[in-house]
């Protein structure tokens, strides 16, 4: 009798176990469908064209690791891109971390009419990527541009910007930190989460401001200051409609229906991994050679995704 | 004048310094103040200008535009009647609301029954589903882009049309999952039983429990999800560049500066035709996209 009960209540369990499962596969099947069609089968896919030679229109042949060290030793505009890529990861990041902590900072001190200083600094950030990239090179246009107008008037030499090898890439950055309001509210919030004892306390220990910014201010937000720099390393890693837009809008050649462009002027200057991609794939039809590319990208990008990961299990946040 | 020399002789005179001391550290908090507000201002300039020069610039003639004027000496405001009578620019922007729209809500609708179970389901699985989807979330789109272009070009044979961007956003969406799921664990779980309890199945309590109170994240990954598609260049520029008829105003934008060589006015009043809808959406939703943003770096 008491066995029946037990059996009983087993298959009881049993199928609440089996519905519990259908329920989860139910509401994660959407996902389910995406992570196996446009992520799981694309990487493998990916891994496998990095092996074959393929231009989209005769049959795919072996390459072995052809494709590996044409890239690497073969391919000149390779070390350039991924100079490139990492120039923007250092510097770039770097900019927006400070001028974002530095925004940060100010607009936490400003009194009168804050609100209305808050959206001023965050609605470029808003500014659609290829319009705020036409804007700024009309902006720093060498010939007549107000930029240039602006710093020869103050009897600055001014440089050619988007059309100067050594100055693509600082005008890049100008755009970026000119939208740095995402973090500039990040930065704002975890400000305001700094316990106000603290700032007190080192006040009445007669500390200077510097002082108080150093010990106070930067452990307490140094996660934040960790999340910033990581995801704009990651951001760095897909940088590829400024560049681009920039490169094909300075130059003056278009590409109209159809066509591609070259990405990289001047002189493979601007020219980052992800267009190499592009440029590779849908330029020369290399899809071996962009694929290897592809995946020498994938390989940065998981990468800095886990030393985010362990560094800051915040990320995942508490589920249990 | 006098006055500080007198403070400065009562107080030396008497006991030392409560009135000077108290009188420094008001002028120092003024002066702290003063250099707040300047330094405040002139970022404001930075980020204002920008927008101010274009504007003023896609008001001049074309003549006036390719010098180094900064003001407009005559007010074209025909230029943008110019800009929507350009062949296309209203096919782009057809295409641009289609895009964003149908994207947006195909995202929410998709992400939010995924978000929904990483938050409150426990099962086997759980944990590594989530690290896919952080994965998936930071993997650059080029990083895949040949095997997709691929199977919607050749297998599909949909190039030349916004489908190959459209048609993934009915299966969720990596940012869209995790910043949902973000705000779905601030909702308490009792609320949850509590509905169960009252004999709620678990879509029922997900529609009439739940999407109310997750309401400001929802609306924070619209915003995003809206603004991505209205951003998006790689997408249109991989799928549709080949026809004109597909195109969207942000891939278009860039071939209007072609089609207008010199004409810096024309492509600057295109610019703010682009960027004005993205600021607009920001005036009226502001608070539930500042929340967004937030939500991404602090919480959890």
């Amino acid at each position: 009798m008491s066995s029946d009960s037990l059996e009983g209540r087993q298959a009881a369990l049993r199928s609440k176990r089996v519905r519990n499962t259908l329920r989860t596969a139910a509401f994660m099947s959407p996902w389910l469908i995406g992570f196996s069609v446009f992520f799981a089968y694309p990487l493998v896919s990916t891994v496998y064209f990095s092996f074959m030679k393929y231009d989209g229109l005769n049959p795919p042949t072996w390459r072995g690791l052809d494709n590996w060290t044409y890239v690497f030793s073969d391919l000149p505009k390779f070390w350039p891109a991924m100079q490139n890529t990492l120039w923007l990861a250092v510097v770039m990041v770097a900019c927006r971390v400070v001028f974002g902590l530095g925004t940060g900072l100010l607009i936490t001190k400003i009194k009168l009419g804050a609100g209305l200083f808050r959206t001023l600094f965050y609605l470029p950030y808003l500014a659609p990527p290829v319009a705020a990239t036409l804007a700024f090179v009309f902006l720093l246009n060498p010939g007549t541009g107000p930029v240039n107008s602006l710093l020869e008037a103050v009897g600055i030499p001014a440089p050619s910007w988007f059309n100067d090898t050594a100055w693509a890439k600082p005008a890049l950055t100008v755009l970026a930190v000119w939208g740095v309001g995402d973090l500039m509210v990040i930065f704002m919030a975890a400000l305001l989460d700094v316990p106000k004892e603290q700032y007190e306390a080192a006040e009445l220990d007669g500390t200077s401001a510097w002082q108080r910014f150093r010990y106070v201010t930067l452990p307490n937000i140094s996660p934040i200051v960790l999340f910033a720099v990581v995801t704009g390393i990651i951001g760095a890693m897909q940088y590829y409609t400024q560049p681009i837009v920039a490169a094909k809008v300075a130059s003056g050649v278009m590409g109209g229906s159809g066509q591609t462009f070259e990405p990289g002027y001047p002189d493979d200057s601007t020219l980052t991994l992800p267009q190499l991609v592009y440029d590779l794939g849908f330029g020369r039809f290399d899809y071996g050679a962009a694929c290897v590319v592809a995946l020498v990208l994938f390989a940065l990008s998981m990468a800095f995704t886990a030393l985010l990961m362990r560094r800051r299990g915040g990320l995942i946040g508490s589920g249990d | 004048m006098t006055s500080s020399v007198s403070t400065l002789d009562r107080s030396a005179s008497r006991t030392p310094t409560a009135g000077a001391a108290e009188k420094t550290a008001r002028r120092k908090a003024l002066l702290h103040w003063i250099a707040v507000h300047s330094l405040g201002i002139a970022t404001a300039l930075f980020f204002v200008l920008p927008f101010v020069f274009v504007f003023l610039t896609s008001l001049m003639s074309d003549q006036q535009a390719l010098t180094r004027d900064l003001t407009p000496n005559t007010w074209h405001w025909d230029n943008y009647v110019k800009v929507f009578e350009t062949p296309g620019f209203l096919t782009w922007w057809k295409n641009s609301l289609l895009y964003a729209g149908l994207g947006t809500a195909l995202v929410v609708v998709s992400s939010v029954p995924v978000a929904y179970a990483l938050a409150k389901f426990r099962f086997r699985g759980r944990h590594l589903s989530l690290l896919l989807v952080i994965s998936m979330m930071m993997l650059p789109p080029q990083v895949v882009i040949i095997p997709m272009y691929l199977f919607w070009a050749k297998q599909m044979d949909l190039s030349g049309t916004l489908w190959p961007l459209i048609v993934p956003m009915a299966f969720g969406d990596a940012f869209a999952v995790f910043l949902l799921r973000q705000f779905l664990l601030t909702i308490p779980d009792e609320y949850i039983e509590a509905a169960k309890i009252d004999g709620c199945g678990e879509l029922r309590t997900l529609v009439k429990i739940v999407l109310p109170m997750a309401k400001p994240g929802i609306a924070a990954v619209a915003l995003f999800q809206f603004f991505y598609c209205w951003n998006d260049y790689f997408g249109p520029q991989i799928y549709a560049s080949e026809n004109p008829g597909a195109w969207t105003l942000s891939y278009g934008l860039e071939s209007f500066k072609g089609a207008h060589h010199t004409d810096w006015n024309l492509t600057m009043a295109a610019t703010v035709l682009v960027m004005a809808p993205v600021i607009l959406v920001f005036f009226f939703a502001q608070k539930a996209f500042v929340e967004g943003v937030t939500l991404t770096g602090v919480k959890g």
